[in-house]
């Protein structure tokens, strides 16, 4: 009886320590960060992390916009997602003074369109979004977005598109040669045309789907993000990623400081962690992309640092990344994507 | 309630001075679980859309617009008839409609197999039918992709044998979400059909069958009858889950074409953000849903009248 008083009493002491330092509340995607690298920060700080998750930008931004702001310490929207966060108002910011890690960061990732200089977010991983054929089912050319667009005969029927908007019409529109946030009538004819008439060619759409498909056989090519791509191989479907000639989606997810965070001590905390190279490359380790912090590469998988996923061939055509339309504009690519859809 | 001994003299009144208060906790949990999300539901569906999500408290029909007519791709043609969304409920009230068909061809031989036997092994039967349901219907929605795929168990069984010779095309098919509504709710055929036929009095088959009733005779003219009510709730237990299921057609049917469900859960979660227009596309299916109970319990007044 005295033993398990003792012990009772342990576990106040600790709770209380781990009150002391407080909690960090991470609003995060799914599958997206190794439980070990939580429980080493947790172990570090004694800050107690608690994560929700959501499966993408647009169901986070409206969970935030509907009352959760305030809630949550981080989030991890991507690229254009933190533009439109900033411009909305529901973003904190910070110094260089507090972000002692900053200077981690790669210098290109530093001075970016959508965070000028760095004062709220932080890189968490980049890639890129294209598409990847089955080699036993196709093994000719697939250097060319029409592999999705106006497939071959062998894989008509057999390509998966990812469910998501932004990503198929981009690739859409660089297949077109189109701008983004084209307001010309003509383009946007030509491009929900050129989409609808694709569509028959198409088994299915699915984006957390997207490697299970291509590992399982039920598709022989998809859209597909590169790391997504990578694990597939690793599970043993012969899939060959293209970086198509026409170009291709680059993204990067960054994890950000929200306004109004109840432990915002404590988010900075987490953040300098994940810039300590060790801890970036744990989450590359596990995600599959690459990390946007210097000096990661001794912490990495080799099988990680020399996928051909994520080491594009010199010469190949850069990739882009996606812009956030105004609204006027974005209604015409939301009645497209409906369309296509129906 | 019924059982529940009054006081013999002034019994009446101190029951009906009781009555209100003891109905309060039905008309609390009708409100708040039942009134109010729907109202909630209608006001949303009246509202303006606000950019990525959310909306803005201006009153408008744009929704109900937007589910009607077609104004172009740009909005600014002249608005035609929009049968993108009639289409996609005629298809779901279609697939539901199958579904229940099915559901009920197979539930109700099946209710009467276990209804009909002894009383001591019927709880059996009845936990071997509600065994595979303690599994999320997600999982269960998966596992059948992995059965009816194209180098899965059902085809390589199916080209071992030498019945077919190419794969069946079955998943990302129309028919693969028949398939899958039809799994995902067999049992809600099954239980209440069960509990009608148990009640089923056997005598008044003999009884039929002596006075030369044939067998199909038998079952349209006594036996149909009397467990009708119980085929009656199990189609509309299908019916109506199927009408807004969404789980199939995206996991089974590639999520290539909407179904009412589908079409909502993108309205709340998908890229578009479309509050109003999913809370449009619920009333009105919850309108015709109405109007088809209040034309069939209509009917079945003028029926008991006759």
């Amino acid at each position: 009886m005295k033993r398990l008083f003792t012990t009772a009493a342990a576990f106040a002491l600790m709770a209380g320590a781990a009150q002391a330092e407080g909690k960090l509340s991470v609003y995060h995607w799914f599958e997206y960060i190794p439980q070990e690298l939580v429980d080493k920060f947790e172990a570090e700080t004694g800050i107690e992390v608690t994560i929700d998750t959501y499966d993408s930008n647009e169901s986070m931004l409206a969970s935030l916009k509907a009352g959760k702001l305030g809630q949550y310490d981080v989030a991890v929207p991507a690229d254009f997602m933190v533009k439109i966060m900033g411009d909305e108002g529901m973003l904190d910011t910070f110094t260089p003074e507090e972000m002692t890690n900053l200077g981690n960061i790669a210098p290109q990732w530093l001075d970016v369109p959508f965070d000028q200089g760095r004062k709220s977010s932080i890189p968490y991983q980049w890639g890129s979004t294209s598409f990847s054929v089955n080699r036993d089912v196709y093994p000719g050319d697939i250097s060319s977005l029409s592999i999705l667009f106006n497939p071959p005969e062998e894989l008509k029927g057999k390509i998966n598109v990812l469910d998501s908007q932004n990503e198929v019409l981009i690739l859409g529109s660089l297949y077109l040669g189109i701008p983004q946030c084209s307001t010309d009538r003509e383009q946007l004819k030509a491009l929900n045309d050129m989409l609808l008439a694709a569509k028959p060619s198409w088994a299915s759409f699915g984006s957390d789907t997207a490697k299970e498909v291509l590992v399982s056989g039920d598709a022989a090519a998809g859209m597909i993000y590169n790391g997504f791509s990578a694990k597939a191989r690793a599970e043993g479907a012969n899939v060959e990623y293209s970086y198509p000639k026409e170009g291709h989606v680059l993204w990067m997810d960054n994890m950000v400081l929200l306004k109004d965070a109840p432990n915002r001590e404590n988010a900075i905390k987490f953040m300098n962690f994940l810039l300590v190279p060790e801890n970036a490359a744990a989450v590359t380790n596990y995600a599959a992309y690459s990390s946007g912090v210097t000096g990661v590469e001794p912490f990495l998988d080799d099988a990680i640092k020399n996928s051909p996923e994520n080491n594009p061939p010199a010469g190949i055509t850069p990739g882009v990344f996606a812009q956030a339309c105004d609204a006027e504009t974005q209604k015409f690519y939301d009645a497209i994507w409906t369309n296509l859809k129906k | 309630m019924a059982g529940a001994p009054l006081p013999p003299s002034n019994g009446g009144t101190s029951w009906s001075r009781l009555k209100t208060p003891l109905l309060l906790p039905t008309w609390a949990m009708i409100g708040v679980f039942l009134l109010i999300p729907v109202l909630l539901m209608a006001v949303y569906s009246f509202l303006t859309k606000e950019f990525r999500g959310g909306v803005i408290w201006d009153f408008t029909l744009a929704a109900y617009d937007q589910f009607f007519f077609n104004r172009g791709l740009f909005g600014d043609e002249p608005p035609v008839i929009e049968w993108t969304y009639i289409s996609i409920f005629w298809r779901s009230i279609w697939q539901a409609g199958l579904a229940t068909v099915a559901c009920l061809l197979v539930g109700f031989p099946t209710a009467w197999f276990i209804a009909t036997r002894p009383p001591s092994q019927r709880s059996v039967w009845l936990f071997l039918i509600t065994i595979p349901y303690w599994v999320n219907l997600l999982i269960r929605t998966v596992s059948l992709k992995f059965l009816i795929r194209d180098n899965g168990p059902l085809n390589e069984f199916l080209m071992g044998l030498g019945v077919i010779t190419d794969p069946l095309p079955l998943v990302n098919t129309n028919l693969a979400v028949q398939l899958g509504l039809f799994y995902s709710y067999l049992p809600f055929m099954v239980l209440p059909i069960y509990a009608a036929v148990e009640r089923y009095n056997f005598a008044l088959s003999e009884a039929a069958a002596d006075l030369y009733a044939p067998r199909w005779t038998i079952l349209r003219e006594v036996v149909l009858p009397v467990v009708k009510p119980g085929i009656v709730a199990g189609c509309l237990l299908v019916f109506v889950p199927s009408l807004g299921a969404f789980l199939a057609p995206d996991l089974l049917g590639g999520a290539k074409t909407y179904m009412i469900g589908s079409l909502i859960d993108e309205q709340f979660k998908g890229s578009q953000g479309n509050w109003p227009f999913g809370a449009a596309v619920a009333v009105v299916l919850m309108t015709l849903v109405l109007i088809a109970l209040f034309l069939q319990a209509r009917a079945a007044a003028k029926g008991a009248r006759e």
